[in-house]
């Protein structure tokens, strides 16, 4: 497929819901009341899936499938084959040096436990300092506080600016230690949706001696991202966010890294020869693939690779961006809603509170409207702590939102403020 | 847009929801519990004051939720005053079965007083929005968290009092 020719074509949202079986759906149904259409503004939490998505791993279980990497058999070919295919497709999709730096995980969160257990257990010695930002995610604080309790390491925490931008400054402080180790941060906010400056933060976490690890799970699906442009040691996503299945996680390590790191679970696949005295373990990234791997995910995330490429990620990053920006307009109009994190480099994410009425009370109205937010922490306490919220309600676009969608929510939201008035 | 929601929230919701009585920490209890949804992120105290009788001569909250989770706190400390500590066990038994089960498969809980339990009807609502069921009974367990910790605690009211 060329994709050139499709990225070149003006972004044609309406075509693109076409793909996605589930936008046609109706919510709130009940004999006698007609339903809404679904106004779906929770992609953070997780994306719908494209018909290609479905129909790969529909296919994939009805017509190829068989375990991987093992038999000799007709069938475990060539479901090796598809299944390694995705591999060479993530290395291009993030541009990685070679597809033998990218390790398949069950989720982002096992990727951040995989490194922390197996390079921070491994490099890291008591007194050694990593530093997350105020704005991670839980996946990406709590296998470090694990890995404090069994090894000492110190967890330093940068900050952000009133407007949810990470601050450079306070960070290039804390990498004055020459204690750093590693700088393990957001690429993007699930939260702020702030998107951090990856390459700045690279290089100065490198000039410090320490190496960087940056959370892909949101930036990744709304830009289009090169972990060697951007010098990135350890790079992270997940597959359900980005249009595929759940259960499929993404590592991308620097070859010398992943080499100089031990396994992280055993099992089969990831061994060369086992005895009771003895086991040896496969070359990177084998290494770190214990048992039967999620092959059906796999599978579908390929697919869904294959689908936003088509689309092209720039494309998909300017028709969110717009969005971003014309939703952004029409709720700051509204009184009394503050928009948490307005960072001048955002993903389509809006957080915000409403004075006087809880999100959580915002979520189950809203939701009658038929539109779906997320309300709560966000997997994000300590970001909550920071701006002095409990919690906030969250609208995240996606490639196929609309502008109509984003009137719906600002619809819903303003009769949520008549109600409780 | 909202009007089939109207069953989840009554007027009397909304009212207890922005103003909420016996709302803030009392100068005087001896029996107190803190309860958070770590769902929503929603933290609530409950501050009881029991009688030398064994009564609950009162009780207050504070802390922040939404609507739902201010107005049942609010209904409930205002329900709790006068009762025994078994009338207020026997309350939340009622409550939390009003809220997850349907008419039929609630249990006995006891003695209940019909007039709390008339009151405390105005969040049957809930019963129709699992996510939201939590929100409602937040503050029921909390104050059962501080009946109980009086059983743990006998004899050491600093504890309890601050």
């Amino acid at each position: 497929m060329d994709t050139r020719i499709l990225t070149n074509a003006p972004y044609d949202v309406e075509k693109v819901r076409q793909d996605f079986p589930i936008l046609t759906r109706l919510v709130h149904e009940k004999p006698g009341r007609p339903g809404k259409p679904l106004v779906y503004l929770d992609n953070a939490a997780s994306a719908q899936k494209p018909r290609a998505v479905i129909d790969a791993m529909a296919n994939f279980m009805a017509h190829d499938y068989s375990n991987v990497h093992r038999g000799v058999h007709y069938l475990s070919q060539v479901a090796t084959n598809l299944y390694e295919a995705t591999r060479v497709k993530t290395a291009k999709f993030l541009n990685a040096p070679s597809p033998d730096t990218i390790v398949f995980t069950r989720s982002a969160t096992e990727a951040f436990n995989l490194v922390a257990s197996s390079w921070g257990g491994t490099h890291l010695k008591a007194g050694d300092e990593i530093i997350l930002s105020v704005m991670e995610h839980h996946a990406n604080i709590v296998p470090w506080q694990l890995l404090r309790s069994r090894t000492g390491i110190v967890i330093k925490v940068a900050p952000v600016l009133d407007d949810g931008t990470l601050d450079l400054e306070a960070l290039a402080r804390l990498l004055e230690s020459p204690k750093v180790k590693l700088v393990s941060i957001t690429h993007g906010s699930n939260v702020l949706g702030t998107v951090t400056p990856a390459a700045e933060i690279a290089r100065m976490a490198h000039a410090a001696g320490a190496k960087v690890l940056f959370d892909g799970s949101q930036a990744a699906v709304h830009m289009p991202v090169d972990v060697q442009a951007i010098d990135a040691d350890f790079y992270i996503m997940t597959g359900h966010k980005l249009y595929g299945p759940t259960g499929f996680g993404v590592l991308y390590g620097k070859a010398e890294l992943l080499e100089s790191m031990p396994p992280y679970q055993g099992g089969g696949d990831m061994i060369q020869t086992v005895t009771f005295e003895e086991t040896t373990f496969r070359e990177v990234p084998h290494r770190f693939e214990a048992g039967t791997p999620p092959i059906v995910e796999g599978i579908g995330f390929g697919a869904a690779i294959d689908y936003v490429t088509a689309l092209g990620m720039g494309a998909i990053h300017a028709h969110e961006q717009r969005l971003l920006a014309y939703a952004t307009e029409k709720l700051q109009a509204i009184d009394g809603l503050r928009i948490i994190g307005t960072s001048p480099t955002k993903a389509a994410i809006l957080s915000f509170t409403i004075e006087g009425v809880h999100p959580h009370d915002i979520g189950t109205l809203v939701d009658r409207a038929g539109v779906a937010v997320r309300v709560g922490r966000h997997c994000a306490e300590p970001l909550m702590d920071r701006f002095g919220v409990g919690a906030t309600a969250r609208a995240s676009f996606a490639l196929y939102n609309t502008e109509a969608e984003a009137d719906a929510l600002v619809d819903a939201v303003r009769a949520v403020r008549e109600f409780f008035n | 847009m909202f009007d089939d929601l109207r069953d989840l929230y009554q007027e009397v919701i909304l009212d207890h929801g922005k103003h909420p009585r016996n709302f803030g920490k009392p100068e005087s209890f001896n029996r107190m519990a803190r309860g958070e949804n770590p769902l929503c992120g929603d933290k609530i105290n409950v501050y009881l004051s029991i009688g030398p009788d064994g009564l609950v001569n009162d009780a207050h909250f504070d802390g922040r939720g939404c609507a739902i989770s201010q107005a049942s706190a609010s209904l409930m400390t205002e329900t709790l005053k006068g009762k025994t500590e078994a009338e207020a066990e026997a309350l939340f038994g009622h409550f939390h079965d009003m809220c997850t089960k349907d008419d039929h498969e609630h249990t006995d809980h006891g003695h209940l007083d019909l007039e709390a339990v008339e009151r405390l009807d105005v969040l049957a609502g809930v019963r129709e929005f699992p996510m939201r069921v939590k929100c409602a009974t937040l503050a029921w367990h909390t104050m059962h968290a501080a009946l109980e910790g009086h059983a743990a605690l006998e004899g050491d009211d600093k504890t309890t009092t601050e």
